[in-house]
């Protein structure tokens, strides 16, 4: 049996606590990669793609030779070991290229999916927590709702390139309309979840003790609702940089070539003004970048699902997978 | 609240009546989206105009924009949905273009169904295993591949690599039979003319698959995740104890009910294959709403015409609603324990 526990001011402990949680989770982390190989390129893919994001920010001269409005003399070069994905009819060195608009396209899609998690999360939370009919925090839900209907119903690219359209040109206006048509998804999501949770037991008893509504929505309800939001949030940082640059292919949203290149404009560009059939590697450089990147974070997101998912968990330790025993901490 | 047809019949008629405020949000925010951030767009439209004509387009937009919409809407309420900013009518417009995008939607729609769902059932079926990896990296592909990338790579490689044709509804257009559904293919098959029905067919094949390779993702894995939830229950064993053959216990005992979820799943991704055909019908000249949405939003250097705007987008709001609509229709039927409501 456990000691009967005082609470103390400072909480003494916590942080081992949480070191402890924290490992334990990165075990089972460790455990389902191991079992499913794919979620460990995903995981490792991630780390690389993160890495050399920040090693373009700090320093871009150690993986890209060549800066983006500096054309090297070689024009029209086949891929080769000097320029790997070759260069164009100016010069510009297709690899130097893809690298400098790594930072700019996961920064937008980090950022877009981000602002969307807080702002759809936080809404669908006070929907999804204060919906009882007849009272202010009723009516509010319903209007929220209503309104996350409207925008649902929107097919969102055809959204976002109209306002994109409208706004004019460029990476801020890109993105705010993204944005826009973005956080709805999440208001759904977050409904569903608190709805689930809020009528449990530990709830109920937490608020028959007396706990305010603002500390059981966010120590109670918020770590219990956290993992299917932490799996949606990784697969969805690929889904937005697949919107954000098909605005940017289609409505040309960041102009190229320019000092801060991006990938949908970049394969804009080049499939609209060169002989793409002849050099391939112009259009398949930045193709491959999002591909990938994309890929990266959809395989670690279904790595991560079935570490946090109870259900796939069990499915995972019924077929044989080394978490039968392990659960996570927390 | 039952299962009868009645109290089918007042679930679509409930759910259409709710497509009328949704759709009237719809119209509200994307004339205010419009209208809002392009203050002048008489000058866009006509840049070689003479004055006159330029101030009586601008006279137009010199008032509040309150009173614009109210006008519009008075417009809209009598049936108008507006014109270009040549004066052509923008709803006859999309009406022609609609047929071809339904058909192009459809079809990959049945790749979806008839290659995504068997997939999922391959990949439950050897779950942890080589197969289960391999259709994992397929799906994840389509779904990690814009639909531009997608729709070039098809265009500019596939397609001459197979000798598949990548432009248009046919090798010559118009062709030499009446179109009377504007569906490329059926308007063939209506003719009796065999060779052009293959030649549609042919132009139909690498639009349609491009769109259900990128989007098919979501119909196998959650054929493949629902598998594996019915698979270790009783009625699947009692299917195997009665000698029935693999084939027949998985895809008719195990699969039908594993279909419930990806149905719904199927519904909802018909909105994902309408925005998908803007890049798509653009990129393979398909005559369909997609390519008109392209030019009416003002992408590819196309000035922006508002009223084209308003309409495609309430086209496409519709569409997605109604797609919402099949999907729970269809789940109530495939599952009995679904009442009406």
């Amino acid at each position: 049996m456990a000691p009967v526990r005082t609470v103390v001011a400072g909480r003494p402990g916590a942080t081992v606590r949480a070191l402890r949680g924290f490992a334990s989770l990165f075990v089972v982390l460790w455990r389902v990669l191991k079992a499913n190989p794919l979620s460990l390129v995903g995981f490792f893919l991630v780390a690389a793609i993160v890495g050399a994001a920040a090693v373009m920010v700090l320093s871009p001269t150690t993986l890209a030779p060549y800066a983006p409005l500096a054309p090297s003399t070689d024009l029209n070069a086949v891929p080769s070991w000097s320029h790997p994905l070759g260069t164009d009819e100016i010069g510009l060195d297709i690899y130097s290229e893809v690298m400098y608009a790594l930072p700019l396209d996961l920064g937008i899609a980090l950022a877009i999916a981000g602002s969307a998690v807080l702002i759809g999360g936080g809404l669908g939370l006070v929907a999804g927590f204060w919906d009882r009919p007849g009272t202010v925090g009723g009516a509010g839900a319903v209007a929220i709702l209503r309104i996350t209907d409207i925008f649902l119903s929107f097919p969102s690219l055809i959204l976002a390139l109209a306002i994109t359209v409208s706004l004019g040109v460029g990476v801020w206006q890109a993105t705010l309309a993204v944005l826009l048509t973005w956080w709805p998804y999440y208001v759904r999501l977050v409904r569903g979840e608190v709805l689930a949770v809020k009528h449990l037991p530990y709830i109920q008893a937490a608020r028959a003790a007396g706990v305010s509504d603002g500390r059981i929505v966010l120590r109670h309800v918020l770590r219990n609702i956290l993992d299917p939001i932490v799996v949606y949030f990784t697969m969805d940082i690929g889904t937005v940089l697949v919107v954000f640059s098909t605005i940017g292919f289609v409505a040309s949203a960041v102009p190229y070539p320019s000092a801060t290149p991006e990938w949908g404009s970049m394969l804009s560009f080049y499939q609209s003004t060169q002989l793409i059939n002849l050099r391939p590697w112009l259009v398949l450089g930045p193709g491959l970048a999002i591909f990938v990147t994309v890929l990266s974070f959809s395989l670690l997101g279904d790595g991560l699902r079935d570490v946090l998912d109870p259900r796939s968990r069990r499915v995972l330790a019924s077929f044989g997978s080394a978490v039968a025993t392990a659960t996570p901490g927390g | 609240m039952g299962r009868g047809p009645s109290d089918l019949a007042i679930f679509v008629g409930k759910r259409l009546l709710q497509l009328i405020p949704v759709l009237f949000g719809v119209i509200v925010l994307t004339f205010f989206f419009t209208h809002v951030t392009v203050v002048n767009p008489c000058a866009l439209w006509y840049p070689h105009a003479k004055p006159a004509i330029l101030a009586s387009c601008e006279s137009q937009f010199a008032q509040p924009v309150v009173i614009q919409f109210l006008t519009y809407f008075h417009q809209l309420l009598t049936g108008n949905w507006g014109t270009s900013q040549y004066g052509v009518p923008v709803m006859p417009q999309i009406m022609v273009a609609l047929p071809a995008t339904v058909e192009l939607v459809v079809a990959s729609l049945l790749l979806m169904i008839f290659i995504g769902i068997p997939l999922g059932v391959v990949a439950a079926q050897s779950s942890g295993r080589f197969a289960d990896h391999l259709v994992r990296i397929f799906y994840l592909s389509g779904w990690a591949t814009p639909t531009y990338l997608g729709a070039v790579i098809a265009a500019i490689f596939v397609g001459p690599f197979l000798g598949l044709p990548t432009h248009g509804e046919y090798t010559s257009s118009p062709p030499p039979f009446p179109q009377y559904t504007h569906l490329s293919v059926v308007d063939a098959l209506l003719a009796g003319n065999v060779p052009w029905t293959a030649d549609a067919l042919l132009h139909l094949l690498l639009p349609a698959a491009t769109l259900a390779f990128i989007n098919m993702g979501i119909a196998t894995r959650m054929t493949r995740s629902s598998m594996l939830e019915v698979l270790p229950l009783d009625f699947v064993k009692s299917a195997r104890m009665k000698g029935l053959t693999e084939f027949w216990v998985l895809y008719k005992h195990a699969l039908r009910n594993a279909l419930i979820t990806t149905t719904t799943v199927l519904g909802v991704t018909a909105g994902g294959l309408l925005s998908g055909t803007v890049v798509i019908e653009e990129v393979f000249t398909w005559p369909g709403i997609g390519a008109y949405a392209y030019q009416a939003i003002g992408a590819g250097g196309y000035p922006v015409n508002f009223d084209a705007t308003i309409a495609i987008v309430a086209i496409f709001a519709i569409g997605v609603v109604l797609a919402n609509l099949v999907a729970d229709v269809l789940y109530g039927i495939l599952d009995p324990r679904v009442e009406w409501r």
